[in-house]
């Protein structure tokens, strides 16, 4: 006999609520805050540099210490976390409408152009992303827009093949059949009939995306060629700490460890998304 | 199920094997009382010691190869092949009488015919292709070289700079030994070449016939190659690697204590590069603006720990018979005002944009930027950084001269002319696009100078000169920082960037 509360717990659920959504939101909510507070303010600037602070370890005057030039990582952080947010955000609208086009239109019709452009998907899949967008970089130049336009071409091909396998198995459905008959325009059918019908799938593939968009941007400005000093990004602020590991073990912890509460975060919202949607 | 724990198996096999294989090479290191292993940052270019360019090349190749005179640790030249030598009043014949006793590495004495081979090869004489242009029969170098007696060489030069004698530091390799010097390169230096192994590193044995009684203290050195200096720090505190010379300055407070860690001022000249041909930055009044704004203490003091030197022109200060402090024309600190008011002058009151190009492998100079961006910003100057690749760099700034500022190291080798030479309007060397006619006549004169004293009075009003005209904002020169094993002793720095293994031995 296994009571009931356990199973719930497994499913993520504490007396019958959504654990999954509560603690996303909470961990979401509270990372998207200090984003947003650090793009207008942050307790010091985020260049400043200190002599005097160098290798400051954690205090109330410098909540996360400071870095080999005195800045305050804290602030850097703020600032950071947004930067990385925000690129993630960008990637993802880029490459989620790209794919919305694309997979509409090539699961709707099918035909020559639907084989094209799969071939090419698949293409683009075999490599792998991190390396196709280094090699995207290497041509377009580093920088936080091309940075952008290079993860937003890599993570295209997999939001295509999700929209594309929905708009295959709704565009037989008896009611699409019957709009058609009915005489109402292909866009109208792909848009407005299809469309909203595949969006709790679209949906859970934006978060997966737009975790997989901060890993990503961290990534490639660990490797020096995303966000260039002396702007901060949370990758970029790991990059730097890494020589830092013994002398000054915070300043690689706070970015590190917020990459990891962002990511936890939306993970477990789209998680709870998921449970919520499947609920209904 | 049963397959599955067949391969977890294999894995746990292969990784004891591979634990083991570490364990073994860091204990070999330790235990042998004879051997050390350096580690080297990038590859060699070049076997062959005339043909080698890369400084990262030549600083190992020294305990090979022996020119007729050689570097000594106070900056001077002592000899080595050659006992001794005598320059003609007029510049232009050298004598070199040569050391009894001298062998090469394959037992042969070194005679007059393997001094002219070698001097023949370098100046472009045998082939008519010059490997050292400062020796180069065509450009005044080398004209002849004439065997006397057994023991005797006489070089006629075709015109006479008393700097010339710096670069017969040029290795002496058996005659007609050239083709070979590239896979069995043979010299007379304290080391004999042993084996080397592309992308791992180089091995050299003790040569036990060496001229200098008593050295070398090792029997075999292994400069081994590190890829980046972060697994550099890993080698040196698992024992692998006992003496790595590349040290940043946060590496080396990760390892006080636990090692020696040894600094010394480097022969590199650190500037935030200005292109003078700029639109922007041809005005005199913004290029002296940029030095006023700097604040050059706190470059030191957070890229290098306050151990570089701060300078304002192109010298050396170890060079102190041709070095000039000229700290006191923009001052070492920051001057604000100053630079805004000139600004303000140069028709720029709402401050400049500023691209610096930086080479992004070098994290020193990264760092750099950082810290000069963040100071130029309060007197209104916007800089922003651009890392680009090595080659991008060599290719668009050094060579192709597209830029605006750039924060980069040019080397200096022992001739205290050398830095300023390249800054002369014709030179493909100006990459920065400095054009002073007085400065160019200057030059001239110095060259052709044949009193040292002289010669640092000329030298001297260069780098005035270019310091006034602010042809660039020098910074500092960045120091060497060395870890070695407390095991061992008796590293010694040089002015130019070599690896004397020969001075090094155990404590005990």
């Amino acid at each position: 006999m296994v009571r009931q509360k356990e199973i719930d717990t497994r499913k993520g659920k504490l007396h019958g609520r959504n654990l999954y959504l509560m603690v996303g939101l909470f961990m979401t909510g509270m990372a998207l805050l200090v984003a947003i507070v650090g793009v207008f303010w942050t307790p010091y600037s985020t260049t400043a540099m200190s002599a005097t602070e160098r290798f400051a370890p954690p205090s109330l005057r410098h909540l996360f210490g400071t870095d080999n030039f005195g800045r305050d990582i804290f602030s850097r952080v703020m600032k950071g976390a947004g930067t990385t947010i925000l690129i993630s955000g960008l990637v993802v609208l880029m490459s989620g409408t790209l794919g919305i086009v694309i997979g509409a239109l090539t699961g709707y019709f099918g035909g020559l152009l639907d084989e094209i452009v799969m071939r090419f998907t698949d293409a683009v899949n075999g490599f792998p992303s991190i390396l196709l967008a280094l090699v995207m970089i290497s041509l377009l130049g580093s920088g936080r827009h091309n940075l952008i336009l290079s993860l937003g071409i890599v993570f295209t091909p997999s939001f295509v093949r999700i929209v594309r396998s929905e708009f295959i198995r709704l565009r037989d459905a008896d009611y699409i059949d019957r709009a058609r008959l009915m005489g109402v325009g292909r866009m109208r059918i792909l848009f407005v009939h299809i469309l909203p019908n595949i969006f709790s799938t679209f949906w859970v593939s934006v978060m997966i995306g737009f975790n997989n968009g901060i890993l990503a941007e961290s990534g490639m400005s660990y490797l020096g060629i995303g966000v260039l000093p002396p702007d901060a990004s949370l990758g970029n602020m790991l990059s730097d700490a890494q020589g830092y590991l013994m002398k000054a073990p915070w300043y690689a912890l706070a970015p590190g460890l917020s990459i990891v509460w962002i990511v936890l975060g939306f993970s477990l919202l789209s998680e709870g998304i998921r449970q919520m949607e499947g609920k209904n | 199920m049963k397959k599955q724990i067949h391969v977890y198996f294999m894995v746990a096999l292969l990784i004891m094997t591979a634990l083991g294989g570490c364990a073994g090479s860091t204990g070999e290191s330790s235990e042998d009382k004879s051997s050390v292993v350096v580690g080297i940052q990038q590859d060699i270019d070049s076997l062959d010691p005339h043909k080698a360019t890369a400084a990262g090349t030549k600083e190992i190749l020294f305990n090979i190869f022996e020119g007729l005179v050689k570097p000594d640790p106070e900056g001077n030249l002592m000899n080595a092949v050659a006992d001794g030598y005598s320059i003609s009043e007029d510049g232009l014949v050298y004598t070199f009488t040569l050391r009894d006793g001298v062998k090469f590495h394959n037992g042969n004495d070194v005679t007059a015919e393997d001094v002219k081979y070698s001097l023949e090869r370098v100046a472009g004489i045998l082939d008519g292709t010059a490997l050292i242009s400062t020796l180069s029969a065509e450009r005044g170098g080398i004209k002849s070289v004439d065997i006397l007696d057994n023991k005797t060489v006489q070089v006629t030069v075709g015109s006479a700079n008393l700097e010339l004698i710096y670069s017969f530091t040029a290795a002496i390799i058996p005659a007609g030994s050239g083709e070979d010097a590239e896979s069995a390169p043979i010299g007379t230096g304290p080391f004999s070449f042993v084996s080397y192994t592309p992308q791992e590193g180089i091995v050299v044995a003790k040569n036990p016939d060496y001229w200098q009684k008593g050295l070398p203290y090792l029997d075999e050195v292994n400069f081994k190659i590190v890829n980046s200096p972060d697994t550099a720090l890993l080698d040196l505190q698992g024992g692998s690697i006992d003496i790595y010379p590349y040290m940043t300055d946060s590496q080396a407070t990760e390892l006080e204590g636990s090692f020696q860690v040894l600094a010394a001022p480097s022969n590199v000249v650190q500037a935030l590069f200005l292109n003078n041909a700029d639109e922007t930055l041809s005005d005199v009044r913004v290029r002296q603006a940029i030095n006023y704004a700097l604040d050059k203490d706190s470059v030191n003091e957070y890229v290098f720990g306050g151990d570089g030197a701060i300078i304002s022109s192109a010298m050396l200060p170890t060079l102190q018979d041709f070095y000039e402090d000229l700290n006191d024309v923009y001052g070492t600190g920051a001057n604000v005002e100053k630079a805004k008011e000139l600004l303000a002058e140069a028709g720029y009151s709402d401050g400049i944009d500023l691209e610096i190009k930086v080479p992004s492998n070098y994290e020193v100079h990264m760092q750099t930027a950082e810290v000069v961006a963040e100071q130029l910003k309060s007197a209104g100057i916007n800089a922003t950084i651009v890392p680009v690749e090595w080659g991008t760099w060599l290719e668009d700034v050094y060579n192709g001269r597209k830029y605006q500022a750039t924060i980069s190291g040019i080397t200096c080798d022992q001739t205290p002319g050398y830095l300023l030479n390249r800054f002369q309007t014709e030179s493909s060397k100006n990459f920065i696009n400095y054009a002073n006619s007085a400065y160019d006549e200057t030059y001239l004169k110095a060259a052709a100078s044949l009193d040292l004293a002289e010669k640092a009075v000329y030298y001297k009003e260069l780098q005035t000169m270019l310091a006034q005209d602010a042809g660039t904002a020098f910074l500092s020169v960045p120091p060497i920082t060395v870890a070695v094993s407390p095991k061992l002793t008796g590293y010694t720095f040089y002015p130019v960037y070599v690896q004397d293994m020969s001075v090094v031995r155990y404590t005990d």
